[in-house]
């Protein structure tokens, strides 16, 4: 069994908590062993590095070195959280001084940074280390007909620029299609979905919401899935509001590729925390494969 | 990045630094190439969501255009570092490698540092709130981040927020009591030594 040091940073304990079950669950099935940090702290998310980058790097370095000390690679499931912790990893790889100046404080936590556990995201441990082969021979309840709108949002990609995948990802779309389901072509499946701005600018977050939706009703999609507990909660929760501000009549259920896989491996719902949604996902599930039976590509 | 202690970042204009020369010390140890290469082709701005949008006073090329004419108040004033959304679609776009997102963060910090921002805007009490909260407990906790929202918005706005809050709580999907984590002594100590605070309670 493989084994990768898990932080599941603070919108999983509560908010996203079907995405830390779904995670956890799913894992599990394919031989994977998600190991909660011992005392993880919050990343620092983006509002830090608006006040103090210094801070913000010893916050990510902090979590960084409790995985090192237990010889284990890290994963977030967050999109945000593995962009601070990855951009962490590698500016401190690269400015020994800036490295050496972070693990005096790390030291108050007997702790020290050495670079020497990688960062990855929730969804590489998926398409990269176990493998879309390996998911697609542990299907035993292929998701046929079911449109799926696979979103990536921003932080996964970018700005890693070294990433061939920066403008063309394909695995996501080949995630869906391993569980049995058609990834639909989803033209903003790049586009920011403006999480960050949805205290800072409320009408300019909802209005990049509104986009993401009614493209992926235009395409279809039966629902939108993410990979970010940030991205989930804007484009679910925020419907309503999107509804009121715009007119509009959008109600597209949107999940965790956790609980797509989840699914697609036979695991009950319950255990993938599907029910919890503000926007129903079983009903839309259900109805799709009844109307849709085993379409040929999108 | 600069490792050298906060009170020591940048100069302010009175010991003769131009404006433009002040935003390249600020990123000077970004990975991104400097401002000054930039060959105003709109890339950054017709790839952002944000400005593409209509919700930015100025684009993110005509901030540049504006630091480097040396427009230093319009700049400060400005609300587009603050609805930058951090997608880093303009910094993988820009063909001249130049890293505009981190300009956003870059022009953030400058002016928290020195209380210049616009009026009204949410975002540098939302950053100080965020920020007390973690420095207190070691975990974010989205509740408190609410209260952000009470002294900034209108009425119809909490009440929305307020509803999305009530429908989630009833889902059980919003935390009752704020997350510590456990070595919160240590975590201080470490804080301490990287930005002198006083008392971080
Ligand atoms: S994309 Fe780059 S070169 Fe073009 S205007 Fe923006 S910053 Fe300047
Ligand atoms: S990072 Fe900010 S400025 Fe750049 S495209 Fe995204 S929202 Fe616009």
């Amino acid at each position: 069994m493989k084994t990768y040091a898990y932080f599941p940073g603070c919108s999983l304990e509560k908010m996203a908590h079907s995405y830390h079950l779904s995670a956890l669950e799913t894992t599990r099935a394919l031989g994977v062993e998600l190991r909660e940090l011992e005392d993880w702290n919050c990343c620092g998310a983006t509002a830090y590095f608006h006040v103090d980058e210094l801070l913000a790097y010893t916050l990510s370095a902090r979590n960084i070195a409790m995985a090192e000390k237990e010889h284990l690679n890290l994963v977030a499931p967050c999109s945000g959280c593995f962009k601070n912790l990855f951009f962490t990893r590698s500016h401190l790889k690269h400015d020994p001084d800036l490295a050496e100046h972070i693990n005096v404080a790390l030291a108050e936590d007997n702790l020290q940074f050495t670079g020497s556990a990688t960062v990855q995201h929730l969804i590489e441990v998926f398409v990269q280390d176990v493998g879309l082969a390996e998911i697609k021979a542990r299907v035993t309840n292929p998701l046929q007909g079911l449109r799926v709108a696979p979103y990536y949002g921003c932080q996964i990609l970018r700005p890693r620029k070294d990433h061939e995948d920066v403008e063309q990802p394909r695995f996501f779309e080949d995630l869906v299609a391993a569980c049995g389901a058609v990834p639909v072509s989803y033209p903003l499946r790049l586009t920011c979905c403006g999480g960050a701005l949805i205290i800072t600018n409320r009408v300019a977050a909802l209005s990049l919401v509104r986009n993401l939706l009614e493209s992926a009703v235009r395409e279809r999609a039966t629902v939108i899935v993410t990979a970010c507990p940030l991205c989930q909660v804007n484009l679910e929760c925020y419907q309503k509001q999107v509804n009121r501000e715009f007119g509009t009549d959008l109600n597209v259920p949107v999940m965790y590729f956790t609980q797509l896989v989840g699914l697609a491996l036979g695991i009950p719902p319950k255990r993938l925390g599907i029910g919890s949604e503000l926007v129903a996902v079983m009903p839309a599930i259900a109805d799709a494969q009844k109307t849709e039976p085993a379409p040929v590509g999108t | 990045m600069n490792a050298a202690p906060v009170e020591s970042l940048p100069a302010p204009p009175e010991n003769g630094l131009s404006f433009v020369a002040e935003i390249g010390n600020l990123l000077h140890a970004a990975e991104g190439n400097p401002i000054n290469t930039c060959i105003q082709c709109g890339t950054c701005s017709a790839t952002c969501p944000v400005a593409s949008g209509g919700f930015m006073d100025h684009s993110p090329r005509r901030i540049i255009a504006l630091i480097r004419a040396g427009f230093k108040d319009q700049v400060l004033r400005a609300n587009t570092f603050w609805y930058c959304a951090s997608c880093f679609q303009c910094t993988v776009r820009c063909p001249r490698g130049i890293d505009i997102a981190e300009l956003m963060y870059g022009l953030k910090r400058y002016t928290v540092w020195k209380a210049q921002h616009q009026e009204g805007l949410i975002g540098p009490v939302f950053s100080e709130t965020f920020v007390k909260m973690i420095l207190r407990s070691g975990r974010s906790y989205e509740p408190v981040l609410a209260t952000t929202y009470l002294f900034t918005y209108g009425l119809p706005e909490i009440i929305q927020e307020a509803q999305t809050a009530t429908a989630l709580m009833l889902k059980g999907r919003l935390p009752l009591l704020p997350a510590r984590i456990k070595r919160l002594d240590n975590f201080k100590r470490m804080i301490r030594r990287i930005i002198p605070l006083g008392d971080s309670e």
